[in-house]
This record gives structure tokens, sequence and C-alpha cells, in this order.
């Protein structure tokens, strides 16, 4: 199938080599597991365990709470130890309500829902088992995908895109579970279809990554109403909305989503979960999470249960071979730095990441040159220079003019800034003053209506 | 802005730099420099270092005046690159205070004096150029006939040291370049034709065998460094080919219209500096347009400018004024030339919701 351009773009260095071709191995059971009841966009999850009670695997722990929220289930079977704040895999190293389970060893599953089957199952019964499970997207935002199953409701659907573009550099986890879990994935993208309501499906892999398109090609068997199509190699072909340019030629409005072209985006891994949840009734306990880096001794792909640290992941790798400029949790593009490796690995943890001085060039900061390489690369369309030195300036409102609220945040122009300028780092300043700006002007708004409905009740009482 | 943060992704970076592009630049200019400096023997060769070393002192004065730090943008290569095209672009034999003064006017004022690296409005080179251009006149327009080196009519070094830091009067002067002779030969009731062919074979000035600034005469050689650098990346191409293409459409219309008054495309194309400000100072980042939409415009207006200033204004070697201009209007470009948002009309409204 031929595939449309995308606007902008960069071609960056994938440094995938060391772990692309080697399998998927499971993590060992650790000693403790912290999870977090907050792994998504949306509501934290409630617990509904106390200290002290033994749970089994796949058991509920914490229960979702509101229409935007996903449900915590414990990974393994053991004690839980403790209820309270733990570091989360979070810039701000601000710590959330998390659960610590300490293993009994046993691994003794709790009693699982029945499995659904394709041909009888209804939209809601899977969107409902998917709720249940507490699958969220597990490309990285971890949007709860239960809401997203259940758009085929508000809106008109007419095609699924999995996304297994992996276009960040390092990250091989997707590539792995296309290559070894090809056969389950399309099972769950089959059961997502039906959530859905739609009769295509498109699988989107980055034309570097002939291995998964074979293998998914082959587990999609011929004359499928689901379609393997390759997408050029260039960053950020993974963002949704470029992804569903990509493949159906159409431009997702600004304020819109790609539900309003039709087309729903999900992540490959979470049709994997989808799979296990309607299929083995098992709710989201693991993951595949890379490790790499040029500081790590062995890099690998896990399988690792939620709620493992990071650190663990690093043991079973030999260690790292020596200090590490910069811990990552994602990919090097648009990942969150990490304080140190004493956090959880959470439902939306593509890979941790520790690179190397070499990896990261020092480089001065040099004025703006004003080269424009940033706003040829930019796949939205802005002009980030432009917006730098307006923010720098302190006018925000100037850079809202000028697109603010369009950047996707993709980090491409800092990429190529040849004066090695942190824009990224301007426009998430800029976009904080921003939502800063709004909440005040909505609270200004709710001020100005109540005085003046006082007002007026006052006139009616002839106060005045 | 001088913070240094890694506090926000990205953590990867493409391997480019300020200092990097300059190199690649320098580097793109070098045949047709060694040419040219080849061509006028050693007196270019003292012109050219002189303007170098002066450019480079005032760069680390105005860096200490303004208390910037001086190893890290000395060495960006920003200066050298302005005197470079500075140099190349004066003529070859001018005496040596032309290249200092040259030197700092281009470096303090046509940039330090705007805040320095990035935030000059104007070209730095041609800033040096246009003043010395309006101040000495005579120094700017004597141009002589090639004199390669080892030639017999090229001057030793010591003779050229005379030349250029002494007061040697020189009877070489009498070069007149193709487009001064060309303009005194139509608006004299000449033709074209008797014009080209009055000292110069055709082809000879694409050889560069014929009087004219110092790299001027080398424009195969600076086309050729031109494309390499598109090809390299390290420039876009939207400026250099916009310029001369369209530069060459309205050479081309008037050609067409009389070909006795008005040269053809070639001529306009191969000699002046259309190549040298096509490739080498129009894509001056800091001074030209951003967006690819505000690159093309330029590029067109500009050649239009250079021909109307080349054809009908008082200096036939009208590049760096044409460039000056445009610069001049080149943010104004950025800002009504923006590209389309994604997923917004070219006016900034959203594209068409829900179907």
């Amino acid at each position: 199938m031929n595939v449309f351009g995308i606007r902008g773009g960069a071609k960056v260095s994938g440094r995938k080599e060391s772990t692309a071709e080697t399998p998927i191995e499971k993590m060992p059971m650790p000693r403790m597991l912290h999870v977090p009841l907050q792994q998504h966009i949306g509501v934290p999850a409630v617990p509904i365990v106390s200290v002290g009670s033994r749970v089994r695997k796949g058991q509920l722990i914490a229960a979702s709470k509101g229409a935007v929220s996903a449900p915590v289930h414990a990974p393994t079977s053991g004690f839980v130890t403790r209820i309270g704040d733990y570091l989360a895999p979070h810039p701000s190293g601000l710590p959330v309500l998390t659960l610590s389970l300490e293993p009994d060893g046993r691994d003794e599953w709790a009693e699982l829902p029945d499995t659904l089957q394709l041909e009888t199952a209804t939209p809601k019964e899977i969107a409902d088992r998917v709720s249940q499970a507490g699958v969220v997207g597990m490309g990285g935002a971890a949007f709860p995908s239960a809401v997203k199953l259940s758009m085929g409701n508000q809106y008109e659907l007419d095609s699924l895109i999995l996304n297994g573009a992996e276009c960040e550099p390092y990250l091989t986890c997707d590539d792995r579970l296309m290559r070894e879990r090809a056969e389950e994935t399309v099972v769950g993208t089959k059961f997502m279809m039906k959530a859905l309501g739609v009769s295509k499906a498109f699988i989107a892999i980055e034309d570097n990554k002939a291995a998964s398109f074979k293998s998914m090609q082959s587990a999609c068997g011929e004359g499928s109403d689901i379609e393997v199509v390759y997408v050029p190699a260039r960053y950020p072909m993974g963002s949704s909305k470029h992804l569903v340019q990509a493949i159906t030629g159409r431009e997702t409005p600004a304020n819109g989503r790609t539900a309003d072209l039709g087309v729903i985006v999900n992540n490959v891994a979470t049709a994997f979960a989808v799979y296990e949840a309607c299929c083995l009734g098992r709710p989201l306990i693991s993951r595949i999470v890379t490790l790499s880096g040029e500081a790590v001794s062995r890099p690998a792909n896990y399988e690792t249960l939620i709620g493992t640290l990071a650190a663990e992941l690093m043991k079973q790798s030999g260690g790292l071979t020596e200090e590490p400029q910069q811990l990552l949790m994602g990919g090097p593009m648009m990942g969150q730095p990490l304080q140190n490796l004493d956090v959880p690995i959470v439902k939306g943890t593509s890979g941790i990441l520790a690179l190397r001085r070499m990896e990261i060039p020092e480089q001065n900061v040099m004025p703006c040159i004003g080269c424009g390489s940033c706003v040829t690369v930019c796949p939205a369309g802005l002009m980030p220079m432009a917006m730098m030195n307006k923010i720098d300036h302190d006018d925000v409102d100037g850079a809202d003019d000028i697109g603010l609220r369009d950047c996707i945040s993709c980090g491409s122009c800092n990429y190529v800034c040849p004066s090695h300028i942190p824009l990224v780092q301007f426009f998430n300043y800029g976009k904080g003053k921003l939502k800063e700006q709004d909440k005040d002007k909505i609270r200004h708004d709710k001020i100005k209506v109540l005085t003046e409905a006082r007002e007026r009740r006052l006139e009616k009482q002839g106060v005045h | 802005m001088t913070a240094i943060s890694e506090m926000s992704a990205p953590y990867v970076r493409k391997e480019k730099s300020v200092a990097r592009t300059m190199t690649f630049v320098m580097v793109a200019l070098m045949p047709a420099t060694l040419y040219g400096l080849y061509l006028y023997g050693w007196p270019a060769i003292i012109l050219f270092t002189t303007t170098i070393v002066s450019a480079v002192l005032f760069e680390v004065l105005s860096l200490l005046v303004a208390r910037k730090p001086v190893a890290r943008f000395t060495s960006d290569g920003s200066a050298i690159l302005t005197a470079w095209l500075l140099a190349i672009s004066l003529p070859p034999w001018a005496p040596w205070w032309i290249a200092v003064l040259g030197s700092a006017v281009a470096i303090v004022i046509g940039k330090h004096v705007f805040g320095g690296l990035g935030q000059n409005v104007f070209n730095p080179a041609m800033v040096g150029r246009v003043v010395l251009l309006i101040s000495f006149p005579l120094e700017m327009t004597s141009f002589v006939d090639p004199a390669p080196l080892l030639s017999a009519s090229a001057p030793t070094f010591l003779q050229s040291m005379d030349i250029v830091f002494g007061t040697a009067t020189i009877d070489a002067y009498t070069g007149a370049t193709v487009l001064d002779l060309l303009k005194t030969t139509v608006s004299q009731g000449g033709t074209v034709q008797e014009g080209l062919a009055g000292q110069y074979a055709l082809g000879s000035w694409l050889a560069g065998s014929h009087a004219g600034s110092m790299a001027e005469g080398a424009d195969i050689l600076l086309f050729i460094g031109g494309v390499m650098l598109i090809f390299t990346r390290v420039i876009q191409w939207f400026i250099p080919i916009s310029t001369l293409l369209s530069i060459a459409a309205i050479s081309t219309v008037f050609n067409i219209v009389d070909p006795n008054i008005y040269p053809d495309a070639m001529v306009h194309l191969f000699t002046g500096s259309a190549m040298l400000g096509a490739f080498y100072i129009a894509t001056d980042p800091v001074t030209s347009p951003t967006s690819p939409k505000g690159q093309i415009f330029f590029g067109i207006t500009l050649g239009i400018l250079i021909y109307v200033l080349r054809t009908w204004a008082q200096y036939p070697e009208s590049m760096s004024f044409a460039i000056l201009l445009m610069n001049a209007v080149a943010p104004l470009i950025d800002r009504y030339l923006r590209p389309r948002i994604f997923g917004r009309t070219l006016r900034g409204d959203p594209l068409d919701g829900p179907r």
C-alpha cells in the first residue's frame, strides 16, 4: 500500500541494534513490587485492600474511579506491606500513592473471569473487559483503553490503526513483541475492531523493521481485513495524528481528534494486552520494557511485572558500565529524565535508558542564527525559533498566537538545532504558563457570573 | 541565553553546530578562493590575510567590550567567514586600509552593534563592502587584469607588500568588470555584442580571466561549491535556486525584447557576484527568512532587485545593495509568510471538523 508523506520530521539515528535481535527475556521475581495507583491519565485508582492482606496474582487491588481511570491489579501473589507515598517515575521526583507488595514466591493466580469469544462477544462486553483489566495505552500516553474503545458510540468510525512505528531511538519493545507475539497481537486487534465497530485495520510499521513486518503479515494471513503497512522511518512517525496522515492522507483538524476522521490509533502492545484480557481473562500486570543505552552492560528487552524497580532490571543486565550522564524513562526524544533507578516500572514504561556522556555530546548553547532548520523539521508546521524568541521575552501570548498550543513537544526542532537551544524546554514552560492563564480565566469568569447574579438578586430585593 | 540545560528531552542531538556550518561554507568557498588568489597573486593573498586577521581582532575586541565569552564566540567561525566573504568581494589589489576598515565596519557596526551573532539585521560582510564602496569609490572600483602567480606579469612578494601597504602606483589598474564594460558600451550607444566582443572572448569570463573582485571570476567554482553545500544540507536550496532562476527568467525576458541592450541570462548569472551572492551571502541564515516559503519569496525578489539595479541603477555591481535591501525586509517576510500549521488553514483556523 502506498502511504502519504507527513510534513517535516527528522531522520533520527535509531540506535536499536543492541536490543533488536535478541529475544525477550523474562525478569525473575523481584523481592518487592511497588505498584503506583496512578499509572494512567485520569483519576487515580482507589486501594481496596489493606496492609497485611494477602493478594493473589491478578486480583484487583485498586478500583478505578470516575469515567477516565483504570484499575490496578496485583502483579503476583503475596502480602501488602505498605500503602503510602513512593517515588514515581516522573521528572518532578514527587511521590504518588503506591501499594508495596512482597511476593510469596508462589505466583498463584486469582480466579480470572471467563474468556470472551471473538464471534459472540458484544462491543460493550469487550470494552468492559478491557476496562476491568486495567488496560491503558502502552505507547507511553497511558490513556485508559476502554475509553478509547467506546468511542464508536460518539464518533462514526471506520478504521483502526495499530501503531507499531516505534520511532523513538533505542526502543525495541514493540519490535520484539511484533516478532515474537504476532498471532496474539492480531487476535487482540480483532477484538479491538469489534469493540470499535470498524471493518478495517492497519498495522503501521516503520520500514526499518522488516522482521516485524513479515511476522505480522503472516499472522494476519491472506485476504485479511487487517493490512500491515510500511511507513517511512521518520521521526515522529509514531505521533498518532501523523500516522493517520501517512495512512489515510488526511489531516486531523486542530483541537480535534483522529476520531473526527473516523480513525482510532492504538499501540501494538495495547493490542497484546487486549488479547490477554479477552482471551485469557488476565489483567494488565506485566509489559515488555527495553533496557538500553551505552552505559548498560547488557542491553535487553525484559518481560517485567508492573511495580518492578528499574534498578532490578539494571541488576539483571549486569549493571552500569560507567556513571551514566542521563537516566531516562521512555525514549530519548520525548522520555522523562529520572533522578535514579529506584522507580517502579508502570504500564506506560516502554524503556529505561542509561545514556553515556558520549551519547549526549556536551554542547554549548549558542544564540539562534535563524537557520530555519527547526521550521523545516517541525511536523506541526510551526516556527519554533519564533516561538522561542517570544517566550524568551516573556511574551507567552505572542507565542500562543503563532501556534504554541499546536506544538506536540516531539523535540524534532531541538534535535536539529545547530545552536543547541533547549527549545522544548521553552515550550514546556510556555505551555505551563498558558495553562495557568486558562485556569485563571475560568476562575475569573466564574466570579464574574456569580457577582452579576448576586447584583441582580440584590436589585430584585430592592437593596439598591 | 547561555545556560546549558538538560532538564527536558530530547537527549539525543544531531551532530550539528554553528561552527560546523561556518566551516562547511568556508570549505565550499575554498576552491574559488584559491583560484582567485592564484589569479591575482601575492597582493591578493596579503589583502585576504589582512582582512581575516583584522576581522578576528575586531571580533575579540567587540566580545571583550560586550563581556561575552571570547573563546566560545570567536571559535564559532562566523567572524572569519564574514571577513572571507568581504575579502573575496574586494578588488584584489586594494590597499590594506580598505581591508582593515572593511573588517571594522563589518564586525563592529554590521554585527556587534546589533548584539552580536544572530542579532544583526544586515549581512555584516555586505555592510562592510557597501560602506567602502560609497566612501571610497575609486579604490573599490580599481580592478586589475589577472596576473597569475609565477606568471611574467605577477608582482614579487616584496612588490606586493608595497602594493598593499605602500604607496606604489600601479599602471595595471586598467581593467573593468564585464558588467561595467557592458553598461558603458550600451550607454554610449553600442550593443551588448560589441561590449562583450570588445575585450573578452565569449567564455573567458567563465574561466575568470577578466578583471573583477577576488573571487567573482571563479563563478563556476562558486557554483560547484554552492551545489555541494545544498547536497550536504548545509544550506537549503530555496534561496540560491530561486534567486538564480529569478535572475535567469527576468534577464531572458528582456534579452528577447532587445538583445542589443539587454545581455542574456548566462552573462547575468556568470558575471558580477551572482553566484557568490546567491549561494553564500543571501543564504546567511541570520539575515534571511526562515520558512521555506519566505526563503523562496526572498530569492525571487532578490533576483529581480539585482537585475533592476544592474540594469538601471548607478552601480553595475549591485549584488550587495540588493542583498542589504532584502535583509531589511526579511523579518517582515517571516512575519507574513509562515508555514501552514498542522490541522489548520493558512489563516490559522482549524480545518473543517467532523464529517
